[in-house]
């Protein structure tokens, strides 16, 4: 059984111009121990998928979904004050901002006992004792003063990881990462990455890694979902996309990576950008910057099409013939 | 801390200054004199006046007036009423506490009230508690005090009969002497059973009075800095580690958002002292505001000049504390700078 199942699900808000379509039709499937990866360009509605899944989003949206299950429990099906019990218990988040996303009035030791007292309780003594061991696991120097720090007294990185060390609290069996090295210094990005994979080892949890670096996706996960315009594009293990990308779209994002640009030429980039309310094309939301697109591209949507283990969004795929079906 | 408190005393210094000399030069913009007024509608002689001119000093350049004043003061000495021949302090001081009474429910009226309306008015933005809520402020804004005022007095004394309609106490039922002068403590001290009450029942509608624009004040900007707060990274991270919605607005929401908040409250101290000067001249409440008036009417310089000053004195003390507040609500102030 899978711990995530997502089948269909949509996010559109309202705007002075109409239904905005932010998300459109992404399935999901996440397994204990899983590492899936979900890319894309900025605004093509990698977090608001996710902020849908944690009920995170302001009730002005309008979420449809066939089915959205977390470790068997139907949320479609649950009243929001219980499903807001999963969050921090079953399912935790980190965000793309460490500092803000920490409070600042409250000590950071408050903001991570908050999360136990609510999730596991037992008494002051207990808690206290569960948050420095948290803050030691996700590797904060000196634990006991860190405990009655206030936000504004720790560095990015150090943020980043009592962020985590709350999600962490309740011993939650999905983690969703949105972007969490994003907004950190390189170095540290790399030391917040790792320990990320080793908490999801150690914890056994499932992880979503939302996230634009490629170079993270090969290194970490297993299943990669490629998101364009809210739309999901691609699905596949994550060997056969960075060897064999079906959609073009997928293809010329691995082909914009430095380490696979030809040596002494310029860099290649996609041309245009990402289609916004007003200027979607009538056919596949790609279509205007595809190098393959054909007339039948710009006139009709592909439809998303599952086989075995792969999901795809396109009517002239690539790399086909190296691909077996079974 | 020290030389942070410090140096908040020493910024006063020039502010003191300024306020002598204003309160100074406004009283004698006022036409008439003191001796006018003392002297009746009869009027005296010439000689007489010249003299009780002198023997108040007001023959004297107003220039010198203002220096020996600013000289008396230094030394402790804020001068005589003129219409009652008593020490400015002992008059002023005799009728604070009533006026802070007055001022301290009015403010406690306001925040209890103001401060869950303008919560609920953030949380239902745009619909319609948000327009009842606001509407009613925005009314309550813009109504003068003494017209307000009336108009309570005439449903809730005159037609309904609930409410007295002036004074502290029922004086008939009860009498003791002030301890402390604020009427609700005295009465209890007192003993005196149902005295508390009285005291309660005479204060209720006059701090509702005064209490009106700062609370309209108060739930406006509770209601924009809720708004503001809530729309911040941190209450996503509390909904997505599973707190309950009133554990997220009540207590991570309503805490940033009260930094902004009590700097309104404590401003809205010092248009408290201004509309306790109307309220306590509509409910005959005895205390400095009315004195204040009292004190206007007569042209009486000392009192009129000294009321001023400590008044300022008061409002400067509480944006102080309020200051000082400030840094035990928001941590990011609190660490040295």
């Amino acid at each position: 059984m899978s711990l995530l199942s997502v089948r269909n699900l949509s996010v559109a808000f309202p705007t002075q111009n109409g239904w905005f379509q932010a998300v459109e039709g992404i399935h999901l499937e996440v397994n204990a121990g899983d590492i899936l990866a979900i890319v894309g360009e900025s605004g093509s509605g990698k977090s608001v998928a996710m902020m849908a899944v944690m009920n995170l989003l302001p009730p002005t949206a309008r979420i449809t979904c066939d089915e959205l299950k977390i470790d068997g429990q139907d949320l479609l099906a649950m009243p929001a004050k219980q499903r807001r019990k999963l969050n921090g218990g079953t399912v935790s988040m980190i965000f793309q901002e460490p500092m803000s996303s920490l409070n600042p009035c409250f000590t950071v030791g408050y903001q991570i006992d908050e999360a136990i007292r609510i999730h596991l309780g037992g008494s002051k003594k207990e808690r206290t004792e569960r948050v420095l061991h948290l803050l030691e696991i996700v590797g904060i120097p000196d634990p006991i003063r860190r405990y009655k720090a206030y936000p504004h007294q720790m560095s990015g990185g150090m943020s980043q990881r009592a962020m985590i060390a709350m999600a962490l609290a309740a011993n939650p069996k999905l983690l969703i990462a949105d972007e969490p090295t994003t907004a950190l210094d390189v170095t540290v990005q790399a030391q917040i990455l790792e320990l990320l994979l080793k908490l999801q080892q150690t914890q056994g949890m499932g992880l979503i890694l939302i996230t634009h670096d490629m170079g993270v996706v090969a290194e970490t996960a297993q299943q990669v979902v490629v998101q364009y315009a809210g739309q999901q594009v691609e699905k596949q293990p994550v060997f056969g996309l960075f060897n064999t990308p079906h959609h073009p779209y997928t293809a010329a994002l691995l082909d914009a990576l430095p380490e696979r640009a030809p040596v002494g030429d310029f860099l290649p980039t996609i041309q245009g950008i990402v289609p916004g309310q007003k200027d979607r094309p009538l056919g596949c939301l790609f279509s205007p910057r595809c190098t393959h697109a054909q007339a039948l591209c710009r006139e009709q949507q592909p439809p998303l099409v599952r086989e075995a283990k792969e999901w795809l969004r396109c009517y002239y795929p690539l790399n086909l013939a190296e691909v077996s079906h079974g | 801390m020290f030389k942070f408190i410090l140096g908040k005393i020493i910024l006063l210094i020039p502010t003191f200054l300024g306020i002598t000399l204003a309160a100074f030069l406004f009283v004698r913009l006022l036409p008439g004199d003191p001796v006018t007024i003392l002297s009746g509608e009869r009027g005296i002689s010439e000689e007489r006046r010249a003299e009780m001119i002198a023997q108040l000093g007001l023959d004297q350049p107003v220039i010198v007036q203002y220096f020996t004043y600013l000289k008396h003061i230094l030394q402790g000495d804020f001068g005589q009423s003129i219409s009652t021949h008593r020490p400015v302090v002992e008059e002023f001081f005799e009728r604070l506490p009533a006026t802070l009474e007055l001022a301290f429910f009015a403010i406690l009226i306001a925040v209890l009230i103001g401060v869950p309306a303008g919560i609920i008015a953030a949380v239902k933005r745009g619909r319609w508690p948000d327009h009842v809520l606001m509407g009613s402020a925005l009314t309550g804004y813009s109504m003068p005090i003494f017209w307000w005022g009336l108009l309570l007095i005439m449903l809730f004394s005159t037609i309904l009969g609930w409410t007295p309609v002036s004074g502290r106490l029922d004086i008939i039922n009860y009498y003791f002497d002030p301890v402390t002068g604020f009427m609700t403590v005295d009465a209890w001290l007192s003993g005196q059973e149902g005295a508390v009450k009285s005291a309660l029942h005479h204060l209720i509608l006059p701090s509702v009075v005064l209490s009106t624009i700062p609370m309209a004040v108060i739930a406006r900007q509770t209601r924009s800095a809720m708004l503001e707060v809530l729309g911040e990274d941190y209450i996503r991270t509390a909904y997505a580690k599973g707190l309950p919605t009133w554990r997220v607005i009540g207590i991570h929401a309503l805490r940033n958002a009260m930094i902004t908040v009590v700097t309104v409250i404590g401003l809205q101290v010092g248009s408290l002292m201004a509309g306790a000067v109307l309220t306590e001249t509509i409910f005959s409440w005895p205390g400095v505001g009315k004195w204040m008036i009292d004190a206007i009417s007569h042209r009486d310089y000392p009192a009129v000049q000294g009321g001023l000053l400590f008044i300022s004195m008061l409002v400067m003390l509480v944006n102080l504390i309020v200051d000082l507040m400030y840094g035990w609500i928001n941590p990011r102030v609190r660490d040295g700078k």
